[in-house]
């Protein structure tokens, strides 16, 4: 049996290029970056260089506007933590419903600590109320605080618009953008969309898990998570990664040279599986079919039937996805994005996302559609909603 | 990723007795959609035995394996063992569930239990339904009661509110049910604690508390209906009396040892006493 990943939004596999890169900073570069002889010169510049990758790969003005992280959740950790306490006389923050939880659970600790959020909805295709957040932006606003794109619908919000909205409220405010979702799969250009600060992870974009980045403009300050070495200019202490830095930019470099192939064979790809199966299987719905998505994600809800027991049954057949429903993660309740966008609950707990990569095939895509809506039925067969179920049917067909 | 057992694995895979019973003895259901799980269970039953038993289920892999098994385990026997049929007993034949999901179990077990009492009220199922209305709910998000968290602590021997969670999905959600499901729990335990008190009991203190028991709560009780009581002997757990007056021959005498002499007894001294009347 051959596997079938379609659950690149929680992580890829790591490029072989990338590891090729990596293995000389595992083997004979093992030198500290800091070191003052001659041998750790490798290792330093490594670092160096993929730092001004990492810069370009954002399109950041200055190489020392990158800092290097351990993950995603720690540059948005590092972003929300630096930019609060270096604005201490200000105690609002807005961020979305839909955030991940690396940043929610923060935002719900800082509430805790006195600040005030607004958390931004929602509508029904997974779009952010511009309008709200722009009513929320007032004097007291420290930060702003929002997704590129959203991890379980890969929806993209208007970043750059944001930017010119926060401008126009409050020019002391910041806006800190967790791209964790797009890194490598839409261009990113942290100058033009008026960002200032953004999150990426390693892992996201066939780098090993465990390696991030986060940009912090040249105008903004911050205060370092982790306090100890001089390391990353003071901003995060910690001998550098070498290993997993240069993975990182390795990767990068490689994502860039495929973002048209994102764009155009990707996107066909995902078009396929989506219209595919929207086509086969008369209790499917597409919980949000906008254009502006990331271009390999999909979400599916399948109506009157469970995530888990879907996925359990593709697993069996090598296909991996994920699903929004409570049952898989151990939390009780259903995907707090699939419910801020108000999916409705004959779906929410039957919802699975799709997330392709540049290394999905055709033949899987093809596979997937072949094997899908047998599945489907059998687990519909199950169902005790079988009177609804037959409605569903003639109000589709 | 959960680490089910072969049994969970096969009993999602290839489910037994799915589908429905057209006319259907009992019909039990547990769960909802919008929770995120619900289960429909269908008995034929002949003569006092379950005949035949089918499932529907909307829910994930141990929710599939534990009514699928289910069925198995109640194909075959009479009412009555099926009846004491607990979610434990179910989560048991599967080799055993994840923690975070001994709910699905209980779902089996609350479904069956479902079943049965409409079994057994058949002529009353109006009355049934308003007085499960009338049971107090916990849990608004999971719309969990009472009594079903106490039959969980019960049957698993339950601690914590993660427990309580884990098994019935009471407090996953908001959270705000928190505080209730602590105060049964603490409740249940101060419960046993006195019952365990009253179990270590001597027989001579066992004695004089019956007697006193008799004197101070039940006899003035009988005496307002013209009746009462004495005791003759007591044997172990038997409380052997005479029921005097009003009280003897009359046809309800039976109703009025079982449901009230007994159950005060059983409620204030000790879980296993039967009463039995004398001549
Ligand atoms: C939108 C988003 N932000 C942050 C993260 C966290 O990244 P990491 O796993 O590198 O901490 C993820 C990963 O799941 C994500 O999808
Ligand atoms: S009321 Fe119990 S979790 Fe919300």
């Amino acid at each position: 049996m051959s596997l079938i990943y379609l659950d690149n939004n929680a992580t890829t596999k790591v490029a072989p290029e990338v590891l090729e890169a990596m293995m000389p900073y595992f083997k004979e570069e093992y030198a500290n970056p800091s070191s003052i002889y001659e041998f750790a010169k490798n290792s330093n510049h490594a670092v160096r260089d993929a730092r001004g990758v990492i810069k370009d790969f954002i399109n950041a003005g200055n190489e020392k506007e990158i800092i290097f992280t351990s993950c995603g959740s720690e540059s948005a950790n590092t972003a929300i933590q630096g930019v609060l306490n270096m604005n201490k006389n200000k105690r609002h923050i807005i961020t979305t419903k839909v955030e991940h939880p690396c940043v929610l659970n923060l935002y719900q600790t800082l509430e805790k600590q006195g600040y005030k959020v607004d958390y931004i909805g929602v509508n029904s295709n997974g779009e952010l109320d511009l309008a709200q957040l722009e009513e929320a932006i007032n004097y007291d606003t420290a930060l702003v605080s929002v997704m590129y794109a959203n991890n379980e619908t890969g929806v993209i919000f208007p970043i750059e618009k944001i930017s010119e909205i926060i401008k126009s409220k409050n020019k002391e405010t910041k806006f800190f953008v967790d791209a964790v979702q797009v890194a490598g799969k839409i261009p990113i250009d942290v100058q033009a969309a008026g960002i200032d600060l953004l999150g990426i992870s390693g892992h996201k974009f066939h780098a090993p898990k465990g390696v991030g980045a986060l940009y912090v403009n040249s105008k903004t300050l911050i205060t370092p998570l982790i306090i100890g070495g001089h390391q990353e200019r003071g901003k995060r202490a910690g001998t550098e990664n070498v290993p997993y830095i240069v993975g990182m930019a390795k990767a990068a470099e490689l994502a860039s040279d495929s973002l048209k192939y994102e764009l155009s064979e990707v996107k066909r790809l995902r078009d396929k599986l989506e219209s595919g199966i929207l086509k086969k299987v008369f209790n499917a719905r597409v919980n949000t079919a906008i254009s502006n998505r990331v271009p390999n994600t999909t979400n599916i809800g399948f109506e009157y039937i469970e995530g888990e027991l879907i996925l359990l049954h593709l697993s069996d057949l090598g296909i991996c996805a994920s699903s929004g429903s409570a049952c898989t993660s151990g939390s009780l309740e259903p995907s707090h994005v699939l419910r801020a966008m108000n999916v409705p609950f004959t779906a929410i707990h039957g919802s699975i996302r799709w997330s392709l990569s540049r290394y999905t095939t055709e033949k899987e895509i093809d596979y997937v559609l072949d094997v899908l809506p047998g599945i489907i039925n059998k687990i519909t067969a199950l169902s005790p909603y079988q009177d609804e179920l037959e409605n569903l049917k003639k109000l589709r067909s | 990723m959960w680490d089910y057992s072969e049994k969970v694995m096969d009993h999602y895979r290839n489910p037994r007795n799915v589908g429905k019973i057209d006319n259907a003895d009992a019909i039990g259901e547990a769960g909802s959609l919008a929770c995120g799980d619900s289960l429909k269970i269908y008995l034929k039953i002949e003569n006092g035995i379950v005949t035949d038993a089918k499932f529907q289920t909307f829910g994930c892999g141990s929710a599939v394996a534990s009514s699928s098994i289910l069925t198995e385990m109640i194909i075959g026997k009479t009412v009555e063992e099926v009846k004491k049929i607990t979610n434990k007993d179910i989560a048991d034949q599967l080799g055993g569930l994840p923690p975070e999901k001994m709910h699905c179990s209980v779902m089996g077990y609350e479904a069956l239990e479902d079943a049965l009492g409409n079994y057994d009220n058949l002529t009353d199922l109006d009355e049934l339904r308003n007085e499960k209305t009338a049971e107090k709910i916990v849990c608004t998000c999971f719309n969990v009661t009472e009594n079903m968290i106490w039959d969980a602590i019960k049957q698993n021997g339950l601690r914590t509110v993660e427990d309580i969670t884990n098994y019935t999905k009471a407090g996953g959600a908001c959270g705000k049910c928190k505080g209730l499901i602590q105060d049964i729990i603490d409740t249940y335990y101060k419960k046993e604690e006195s019952e365990a008190q009253k179990s270590t009991l001597s027989p001579a203190q066992k004695i004089l508390k019956i007697n006193n028991i008799i004197e101070t709560q039940i006899s003035p009780e009988l005496r307002k209906d013209g009746g009462d009581i004495t005791l003759v002997d007591i044997d172990g757990n038997k409380v052997l009396v005479k029921l005097r007056g009003k009280c003897s021959g009359c046809k309800n005498s039976h109703l009025t040892l079982k449901a009230f002499v007994e159950s005060t007894l059983r409620e204030t001294v000790d879980k296993n006493i039967d009463v039995i009347e004398v001549a």
